[in-house]
């Protein structure tokens, strides 16, 4: 995708663009130790274990010696301020980063202890395993029921039609969108409102049954009704699925998450129970940005 | 309070400025746009003023008695007799007849009327009706090209009358009795090139046209866009296809008749292909319309949004998948479009053909790729050429054709962004 070159930062770090990004308020004395992570970075029973992970863009360190557990079924809200690579990271999980030319992915990653940036493993595999939703409603400028049945086209889950229809029905609901658009599932999807779309794409990543599914601040664009839908599917979904969802809303990240990683500058600064992070935070950093002093 | 109102004022004054500024810079773009409309109603007045005429053609209508003793013939089925036999007077007679002042002293200056290929029309008609022979019919023939300068040009002092004053007051009579008559031109749709004016038409040239048009387009557009594909989405930065973009946005710079000079050698000269023929001329204009395709088809996949194929391939798409199913079907009205003006440029183009031999005078209308043939800018060329002021006004005549094609090929090419062009 070579188009993506000449903007290979600023894509990376474009959805974090719409805050103000006000980073150099810090306080002077606060020193962040590379690769010291305050809080519960750990964890048992770990989907995905991530020691050590740098992310070079050409010559610039966006990820600096991160560390991190994310366990099974949790849901973990990466927040922080503009640029401070949150999603970045995230879109490590998936190698999503893979697109962009001059990005270098440096430590261990594992999925379920499968290394997720082995040279030989694939990618389309590992992406029907870590589905995706974006920061912008993004579906496909074809039919509703086309969007959400790509996915299983193409990997082949469903062998008949009446399969098929089941697998949409089924994602439609579990998105809370089949009753809205059960009777124009022809209908072509770009018509569709924003918070309508965003549901959509999120159906359309768990068509294919996905272990996780990583967003990247699914609701920046959405307006506060239709982001309290996506929320409370959210809750929904962490039932059966992993979560990892960055977002910019600290309210948001207090809602849906069980656990709330702190990303500072490319630095992991901590990583705590969610209602610890917000109500007694461990590192100086964090209470900063919480209780807005800057961010 | 004053400085607010001093500053509302100074904001008034700059408003009156800026609005002034901002209609005199209409101006000048309705100014431009002004001439270049004058530029094309002049252009196409011209030619439609100058070439309406050869869509005209001139007959005469006239009983002929087929007179089988006259024309030496018994037996219209016998080929050999009807080779032998005599068409030419029986049309003579026929037109003396219809000339009252004419006699039979007159009959040299009377034949000069009819056109050379009348006797060959009556010989074709009396081939499919043998029964005709010794029976007297009316019967509808070219005029002499003379004949039709006079009748669509007399008094026009660009065009020369080559008929003698005798033969203009016969032309004139004739005119008035209805036998001499201007109408429709459907020969010129009809016949391929000929030296006989009246006789000359275009489809060789369309035919010719549509064959080369055939193969550039088979050729290039497959080609171009899968070039487009793989620079835009497989091929890896580096100096190589730096290398090979500046190669390309040359190429498209390059002037055609250097395209021309390639195909006579490389085409012709080294592999041996015939000249003339719609293959080698589909051939040369496949390298002319490629960068064109090329270029236009990197700029379609350039503007499919970034986040069509982060959706795809986040679900688990390959690249491969990511470029057949989303990126393709996106960029293709941009990739159509790109190529239809490809086309129209290649179905304008002159130089490179008449370097590879399809400058030929060719008669028939070509029934193959490897058949010798002309194509329509050509033909233009050739009787545009030519001294005899017929031909020029047949010339006009094949620009309007020309331009008819082109016209709606570029009309073809915006509906069809128009239409397939998707919003989101």
């Amino acid at each position: 995708m070579n188009t993506l070159n000449t903007t290979v930062t600023s894509e990376a770090e474009m959805p974090e663009e719409n805050v103000v990004p006000v980073q150099e308020e810090k306080p002077a004395e606060t020193v962040i130790e590379e690769g010291k992570t305050v809080g519960r970075p750990f964890s048992d029973d770990a989907k995905f274990k991530l020691r050590n992970v740098e992310v070079f863009y050409g010559q610039d360190r966006a990820i600096k010696n991160i560390s991190l557990d994310i366990a099974r079924n949790e849901v973990i809200a990466f927040i922080g301020p503009s640029g401070c690579g949150k999603s970045t990271f995230l879109r490590c999980l998936n190698r999503m980063n893979d697109s962009i030319d001059i990005c270098r992915v440096k430590g261990s990653l594992h999925l379920d202890d499968q290394d997720i940036y082995d040279p030989k493993r694939d990618v389309v595999e590992l992406r029907a395993r870590v589905g995706m939703v974006f920061q912008k409603p993004n579906p496909f400028p074809k039919s509703i029921y086309d969007n959400v049945a790509y996915g299983p086209r193409i990997h082949g889950l469903a062998n008949r039609k009446s399969d098929l229809d089941d697998i949409v029905e089924n994602s439609l609901r579990k998105a809370g969108l089949w009753e809205e658009v059960k009777d124009r599932l022809d209908a072509t999807a770009t018509g569709m409102s924003g918070g309508q779309q965003q549901r959509l794409c999120i159906a359309r990543a768990i068509a294919v049954s996905p272990e996780v599914v990583l967003m990247d601040e699914p609701c920046s664009a959405l307006d506060p009704i239709a982001t309290a839908k996506v929320e409370e599917l959210i809750a929904e979904l962490s039932e059966s699925y992993t979560i990892v969802i960055v977002t910019h809303s600290m309210q948001q990240a207090a809602r849906v998450s069980h656990r709330t990683a702190y990303f500072h500058l490319g630095h992991l600064v901590e990583v705590n129970e969610t209602n610890k992070v917000f109500t007694s935070p461990e590192h100086e950093l964090t209470e900063s940005y919480i209780t807005g002093r800057f961010g | 309070m004053t400085d607010q109102r001093s500053q509302a004022e100074i904001v008034r004054q700059s408003l009156k400025r800026r609005y002034r500024k901002e209609r005199r810079f209409r101006a000048y773009g309705i100014a431009a746009i002004a001439v270049a409309l004058a530029a094309l109603v002049i252009l196409f007045a011209d030619i439609i003023g100058k070439g309406y005429t050869g869509f005209m053609k001139t007959t005469l209508t006239m009983e002929v008695q087929i007179d089988g003793e006259m024309m030496y013939l018994d037996d219209a089925t016998d080929e050999r007799q009807l080779k032998m036999a005599d068409f030419v007077e029986p049309l003579v007679q026929a037109l003396i007849r219809e000339i009252p002042s004419a006699t039979e002293a007159d009959r040299d200056a009377v034949r000069d009327l009819i056109n050379p290929y009348a006797s060959v029309t009556l010989r074709d008609r009396l081939k499919e009706n043998p029964e005709w022979l010794n029976t007297t019919r009316t019967m509808t023939f070219l005029a002499h090209t003379d004949v039709d300068v006079y009748a669509k040009h007399a008094g026009d002092e660009a065009y020369s009358i080559k008929l003698s004053e005798q033969q203009q007051a016969w032309v004139d009579q004739l005119q008035e009795d209805g036998v001499v008559e201007t109408s429709f031109n459907d020969v010129f749709f009809q016949n391929g090139d000929s030296r006989d004016p009246s006789k000359a038409g275009i489809l060789g040239a369309v035919v010719g046209s549509l064959l080369t048009m055939f193969v550039t387009l088979i050729l290039s557009f497959p080609i171009g866009v899968a070039a487009a594909i793989y620079l835009e989405e497989f091929a890896p930065q580096n100096k190589l296809t730096d290398f090979i973009e500046v190669n390309i946005n040359n190429l498209a710079a390059v002037p055609s008749i250097i395209f021309g000079l390639l195909g006579l050698a490389v085409f012709i000269n080294l592999f041996g292909m015939p000249r003339s023929v719609p293959v080698v001329g589909g051939l040369v204009l496949t390298l002319m319309t490629l960068p064109t395709i090329i270029i236009s088809s990197r700029a379609a996949i350039k503007s499919v949004p970034p986040s069509i194929r982060e959706a795809a391939e986040g679900i688990g798409a390959s690249k491969m998948q990511v470029v057949l199913h989303h990126v393709l079907p996106l960029a293709m009205p941009g990739m159509l479009t790109g190529s239809i003006i490809g086309m129209a440029q290649a179905l304008g183009e002159t130089a490179p053909l008449l370097l590879i031999g399809m400058v030929a005078f060719i008669v028939d209308v070509p029934d193959g790729f490897f058949d010798s043939a002309t194509v329509l800018p050509v033909q233009v060329f050739l009787w545009a050429g030519s001294p005899e002021l017929a031909f020029i006004e047949r010339a006009s005549a094949a620009i309007m054709v020309l331009l008819t094609f082109l016209i709606s090929m570029n009309a073809l090419a915006i509906w069809m962004r128009k239409r397939l062009e998707r919003r989101w």
